[in-house]
C-alpha cells in the first residue's frame, strides 16, 4: 500500500488513558445524540418533500403566513423572519457564553447564557402565536388535522396541516427542552459548580444542543416557508 | 497517510481554556459569522417575498438558491458555532460523512418515489 503508516506498538494503541478523537466522553455522546436526532428531523423533512412532490396542489406559504401581531396589515413572512432572526441571535449569545467559559469568566457565561434563555423563551412565545393564527385559519374554516383551509380547491390535502403541526411542534418541543436545560445549567453556573470544577464544558455541551435546535430551524424555515 | 487518531495527546477539550487575546480573536470570528448568517437570512426573506411566483421561469433558480443558502448557513453553524471545524479531522469526518450518506440516499429515494407514486 502506498503511503507510510506510523508504527505504534499495541501497548500504546490499546493501553487506554487517552482519547483518540481528543474529545471527552460527554461531548462525543452529545454529538452521537445530535446525529441521530438530525436523522429524525431529516426523515421528517424528506417525507415533507415526498408529500409535496406527490401532491397535486400545495398551499403557498406567503398566502398562509402574512399575519403580524397587533396589526392587520398583510406582511408575508415578516413575522417568521423575525422568529428566525431571534433564534439565530440566541445561537450567537450561546457561542459567546461558551467562549466566556473558556476564559473562566463566570459573569460573562451567566450574562450570555441568560440572554440565550430569553431568546429561546421569546421564540417559544412567537411559535405559540404562530400556531394560534394558523389554527384560526381563514374564511374556509379552521386548520385541523382533518381539514386544510389553505387549499380551498382541495381542502382534503391534509398533509400540509399535518406536517405543519408535526414538524414545527417537534421542533418547538426541542426548543422548550433546550430552554429548560439552559436554565438548569445557568443555575449551576450561578452557584459556582462549573467554576469549582475548573472548566465550563457543560455549557459547551448544552451549547451544542442549542445550536442544533437553531440548525434544524434553518431547514424547517426553508422547506416550510420558502420553497 | 498520517494517522492523526493515534497521536498521543493529553489535552482534553475541557482543559483547553484560552487567554484573553485568543478570546478577542474568537469573538471577532463569531461576529463575522453572525453578520453572514443575518445577511443570508435577509436575502432569503427578500427573495421569498418578491420572487415567490411559482410559475415564473425564474422559480427553479430561486428555489435552488434557497437550498444552497440554507446549506451554507448550516455549514457555518456546524463548523463555527458548534466548533466541529476545530475538532480533529477524524472526528469531523466521523460525524459528518455517515450522516450525509444516509440523508443523501434518503433524499434520492423519497424524491424519486414522490414524483412518481400517484402517476401510475
Amino acid at each position: 500500500m502506498a503511503g507510510h503508516v506510523e508504527k505504534v506498538d499495541a501497548a500504546t494503541a490499546w493501553g487506554g488513558g487517552r482519547s483518540p478523537f481528543n474529545v471527552t466522553y460527554g461531548k462525543m455522546m452529545m454529538w452521537f445524540f445530535l446525529v441521530s436526532d438530525a436523522l429524525t428531523f431529516g426523515g421528517f423533512l424528506i417525507s415533507l418533500g415526498f408529500a409535496k412532490a406527490s401532491a397535486d396542489s400545495w398551499p403557498i406559504a406567503e398566502k398562509v403566513f402574512f399575519h403580524f401581531p397587533f396589526t392587520h396589515a398583510e406582511l408575508p413572512l415578516i413575522y417568521v423572519a423575525l422568529m428566525t432572526f431571534i433564534l439565530i441571535v440566541s445561537s450567537v449569545t450561546m457561542v459567546l457564553a461558551v467562549e466566556a467559559g473558556h476564559r473562566m469568566d463566570k459573569a460573562g457565561v451567566q450574562k450570555w447564557l441568560g440572554w440565550t434563555i430569553v431568546g429561546g423563551a421569546i421564540f417559544l412565545g412567537s411559535q405559540a402565536w404562530e400556531w394560534y393564527t394558523f389554527i384560526n385559519g381563514n374564511e374556509h374554516g379552521m386548520a385541523t388535522l382533518t381539514w386544510n383551509p389553505y387549499l380551498p380547491e382541495n381542502p382534503g390535502e391534509i398533509r400540509y396541516t399535518n406536517f405543519f403541526f408535526f414538524v414545527t411542534g417537534f421542533h418547538g418541543f426541542h426548543v422548550f427542552t433546550g430552554v429548560i436545560i439552559n436554565a438548569v445549567v445557568w443555575l449551576q453556573v450561578k452557584k459556582g459548580i462549573m467554576h469549582e470544577r475548573g472548566h465550563y464544558e457543560m455549557v459547551e455541551k448544552v451549547g451544542l444542543y442549542w445550536h442544533f435546535v437553531d440548525l434544524v430551524w434553518v431547514f424547517v424555515f426553508t422547506f416550510f416557508y420558502l420553497v | 497517510m498520517e494517522r492523526d487518531d493515534l497521536i498521543v495527546n493529553d489535552s482534553y477539550a475541557p482543559m483547553a481554556n484560552h487567554s484573553e487575546e485568543a478570546g478577542k480573536a474568537i469573538r471577532k470570528k463569531i461576529w463575522k459569522v453572525t453578520a453572514i448568517l443575518s445577511i443570508l437570512t435577509a436575502v432569503e426573506i427578500a427573495m421569498g417575498i418578491f420572487l415567490s411566483d411559482r410559475s415564473a421561469d425564474l422559480w427553479p433558480v430561486v428555489k435552488w438558491s434557497f437550498i444552497i443558502m440554507t446549506v451554507v448557513k448550516a455549514a457555518y453553524i456546524v463548523l463555527i458555532f458548534m466548533h466541529l471545524g476545530d475538532e480533529k479531522r477524524s472526528f469531523r469526518f466521523y460525524i459528518i460523512i455517515p450522516y450525509l450518506i444516509f440523508i443523501g440516499y434518503m433524499i434520492f429515494l423519497y424524491l424519486i418515489e414522490g414524483f412518481n407514486v400517484f402517476t401510475y
